[in-house]
């Protein structure tokens, strides 16, 4: 009988995926690297403008980010004008102080005239609504401001 | 005896498990953008003491609700303010700046210490807009700056390095060279060249 039996050729030879792990393990190493864990989660649209004549904000000193944009699509009911979001909530114009009061309360008290105030706004935003953010952060004496953004060339805004 | 080859463990499951943290890490984490144009806003001042100063050294920027220019009284395209301020900041009209290397135009700003840069937005200019002309403003100032770095920097020990690589190097841990010394080069550029950036509330 075993005459008869069709030799097996078994198809193709089985790839080898043990150095699928690797590769994939490098993909993960590269991220944990690269990326920090994501701090507030935005509610607003909050694509920046480019400019190329930016410094590297300073992370020895303390920073306090203040999202400015439009509300993105799961919170349109919110309206289609830029707001402000502070800590994952949306907020008006004069809860700014209170906000800044907030972030230096939870500073040493030698580090609270470093704070630097990062301004993360929308490039659709309009100044306006930035001015009236700038004006209150003048009240509270948070004078330090960066207007965070992309690297790239400005005259493609 | 004969040796046994160890039974080989299946490692299939590896490659998914790998990928459930990436895409955990994909998902839960940003790459940041931490950097930017930094600014120092003005102290809320409630004296009132009018500074008196002449007109011809005050570069006035306006920016209206279309984001079009208006340079000194005259429209301009964003691809030629930092030319126009470079030129103005670098005008010299007293002749008191050793290092400028502008015509001496007497209608035009005294030296790079008394001329002022004042930019006007109105509330519905768009940010991205707004950020362009500042950031053609600050192109200008660090235009001059990098030529007197360049002028300075050889006497004081750090040829061919100009002021934004300098401001680098000051910040950067794995710089060898002395930083007192590009301290003190850094605060004489900046005093010579002061960045005098006005925003008209």
């Amino acid at each position: 009988m075993s005459k008869f039996k069709k030799k097996k050729d078994g198809g193709l030879a089985p790839i080898n995926t043990a150095s699928l792990p690797d590769i994939v393990f490098m993909l993960l190493f590269f991220f944990m690297v690269a990326t920090v864990m994501r701090e507030d989660t935005l509610m607003i649209k909050n694509a920046l403008p480019l400019a190329n004549q930016i410094e590297k904000l300073d992370k020895k000193n303390p920073v306090s980010y203040i999202y400015i944009g439009r509300p993105s699509d799961n919170y349109k009911k919110f309206g289609t004008a830029a707001r402000i979001q502070l800590n994952d909530k949306f907020a008006d114009v004069s809860e700014v102080a209170a906000f800044i009061g907030a972030e230096r309360a939870a500073l040493r008290e030698e580090l609270i005239p470093f704070l630097t105030v990062s301004l993360k706004v929308d490039k659709d935003a309009n100044m306006g609504i930035v001015g009236d953010v700038k004006q209150e952060l003048r009240k509270v004496n948070a004078l330090k401001i960066n207007y965070t953004t992309g690297s790239g060339d400005a005259l493609n805004n | 005896m004969a040796k046994r080859a160890a039974p080989e463990v299946n490692a299939g499951s590896m490659a998914d498990i790998a990928f459930l943290l990436l895409i955990f890490f994909l998902v839960t984490t940003t790459i940041e953008k931490d950097s930017g144009i930094n600014r120092k806003l003005p102290p809320i001042d409630d004296s009132e003491q009018d500074v008196i100063i002449k007109q011809k050294n005050i570069f006035t920027v306006l920016l209206n609700k279309n984001d079009q220019l208006l340079v000194e009284d005259e429209n301009m395209e964003l691809k030629d303010l930092r030319a126009a301020a470079v030129e103005f900041l670098d005008n010299n009209g007293d002749g008191s700046c050793s290092f400028c290397q502008g015509k001496k135009n007497s209608s035009s700003s005294d030296n790079p210490t008394k001329a002022i840069i004042s930019l006007a937005n109105d509330r519905e200019t768009s940010y991205s807009a707004y950020i362009s002309v500042q950031n053609e403003l600050v192109a200008a100032y660090n235009v001059l700056r990098n030529r007197l770095a360049l002028q300075l920097g050889p006497k004081k020990g750090f040829p061919g390095m100009d002021f934004v690589q300098m401001q680098e190097n000051y910040k950067s841990v794995q710089w060898p060279g002395n930083k007192d010394k590009l301290k003190a080069v850094i605060d004489q550029i900046k005093e010579l060249i002061p960045q005098k950036l006005s925003e008209v509330q």
